[in-house]
């Protein structure tokens, strides 16, 4: 089992600075993505930082999602989807035969676009990870998790004298919000996030946002976006995906106020490429 | 100055925005030159309109403000769009203050032509100002077309009108020193020499944000500086 993935590089032999000496916390490289015969990604080299929110920007279609879903193999689950290059989570590859896939997905959460809590209890949703990976010992520690989480998640004061109702009666921000409860109740290092506001209203998405900032120092966080204020809010980097191609990735306030590349300055302007 | 929209009327927006730092610039370069005529020309008759006038660039540069508001709240803009908008702004500013230190050497110009007929004559404020205007209508042209190297060229000759206006200083001095009676004209004299060495300032003020405009940073170099006024005294011995 390659789990905790800590076993950071420190010192390589092309010389180059070391996984823990850039903080690097994912490390892709040649990543490459074929649906059938259509290739949706053609060699990602990015590097995301530890405790740092990344966002992959682009146009529909240009492979930010395909990318995103990459960091956990859940495209392993789409029929003829077959992935090439690497990706090291803190110097693991988690391609190898070695690693246990449903692992990997807990400690690499994810949360979509849609809020999609399960049809059970607000406590059920949060304490359904602990349970399934055998984290809680008592009953005690189990409600110690589920109320770690709904606070972290920011939504403990809202939720706490109705666990046991349903998640699903619960605004769409509050039921992203208990999503975001339910990933981290698993105690994960990165967190993907795909669209996560595309379904909120301003304030919802707002509360969504705060959350992120807060998170990101416990966690690294990949936030795919269709919303450039959104990226230019949350992110601390930006990655620019066109056609299939990583076109640019620097610091987010470089991105957005001096990109180096016209197709990234056409996008985020929302100018004709 | 850039690639069309999808959404046009941002480009209009833009274009607008554009439009009235021209009406701006072109009020800016009107009000200085008419109050270095009226110096020139030792003529008052035109000082009142020119000290009225300004009342128009104040309120042309708030309605440029208000709009450039108006358009970063409902578009959002991202990287260059966001620079000239933000450089609209500060070359507005700019323009404003251009046109105060106009009515003030028009101001200034009143009390030199009453108290003394010679010092009007100053072969060299012709020179600096002749000179300042050109960089003023060079860095209009440059803002219009997002012609950075043309703002730089401006930008250089901002040393030249320094090395004049210490000379003008260190002359005025002089002829001051040689004759108290015309110490009321000849620090009028200064102030408007002055005047005119920060109207350059602004000028190239503009060029550095016309550079920021195309290239996203500012120019690498240390602005050119000569003006050694500050450290020039009458000679005692």
């Amino acid at each position: 089992m390659g789990w905790p993935f800590t076993s950071a590089n420190v010192l390589r032999k092309d010389g180059k600075m070391s996984s823990q000496e850039e903080n690097i916390k994912i490390r892709t490289s040649g990543v490459t993505v074929h649906y059938g015969a259509a290739q949706a990604l053609h060699g990602i080299d990015l590097d995301i930082r530890a405790n740092e929110v990344t966002a992959l920007i682009g146009p529909s279609g240009c492979g930010k999602s395909t990318f995103l879903r990459c960091i956990n193999r859940m495209n392993d689950v789409i029929e003829d989807c077959h992935f090439g290059g690497k990706i090291e989570i803190d110097g693991e590859d988690i391609y190898s035969g070695e690693i246990d896939v449903v692992e990997l997905r807990a400690r690499v959460g994810m949360v979509f676009q849609k809020p999609n809590p399960f049809p059970k209890s607000i406590y059920d949703n949060v304490a359904y990870g602990p349970r399934i990976h055998g984290l809680a010992s008592s009953k005690d520690e189990l409600d110690h998790m589920v109320e770690t989480s709904l606070r972290r998640a920011g939504l403990w004061q809202e939720v706490h004298d109705r666990l046991h109702t349903s998640g699903s009666g619960l605004s769409g921000g509050q039921q992203q919000r208990l999503c975001i409860a339910r990933t981290i109740a698993v105690d994960p290092n990165v967190v993907l996030m795909d669209e996560p506001c595309s379904a909120l209203d301003p304030i919802a998405t707002a509360i969504i946002e705060e959350l992120i900032e807060e998170l990101r120092s416990q966690y690294t966080i990949v936030i795919v976006t269709h919303s450039m204020q959104q990226a230019a809010r949350v992110s601390q980097r930006t990655a620019y995906f066109h056609l299939g191609h990583l076109v640019e990735h620097g610091d987010t306030d470089r991105i957005f106020t001096n990109p180096a590349n016209k197709q990234t300055e056409a996008y985020i302007s929302g100018k004709i490429g | 100055m850039g690639s069309e929209h999808i959404v046009s009327s941002f480009d209009n927006d833009l274009a607008e925005l554009n439009h009235m730092v021209a009406r701006l610039g072109g009020l800016a370069e009107q009000q200085f030159a008419a109050a270095v005529e009226a110096l020139e020309t030792r003529n008052t008759s035109n000082i009142d309109a020119i000290v009225e006038a300004d009342k128009q660039l104040d309120k042309l540069e708030f309605e440029l403000n208000e709009r450039a508001i108006e358009v970063i709240a409902r578009r959002s803009p991202m990287a260059k769009d966001l620079r000239r908008i933000i450089v609209a702004l500060r070359v507005a500013g700019n323009l404003e203050r251009i046109g105060d230190y106009a009515k003030n050497i028009a101001k200034r110009s009143r009390v030199i032509i009453e108290h003394e007929k010679s010092l009007g004559d100053n072969v060299s404020i012709a020179r600096i100002a002749g000179l300042t205007q050109q960089m003023i209508n060079q860095v209009l042209d440059a803002y219009a077309t997002g012609d950075a190297e043309l703002a730089m060229d401006v930008w250089d000759r901002d040393m030249d009108v320094d090395q004049l206006h210490t000379s003008i200083f260190r002359e005025v001095l002089e002829q001051i020193g040689a004759d108290s009676e015309r110490v009321s004209a000849g620090s009028q004299l200064l102030f408007v020499a002055k005047n005119i060495e920060r109207i350059g300032d602004y000028a190239t003020g503009i060029a550095e944000q016309i550079y920021f405009v195309k290239h996203g940073e500012f120019p690498s170099q240390t602005r050119p500086k000569a003006d050694d006024s500050s450290s020039s005294a009458i000679d005692q011995s």
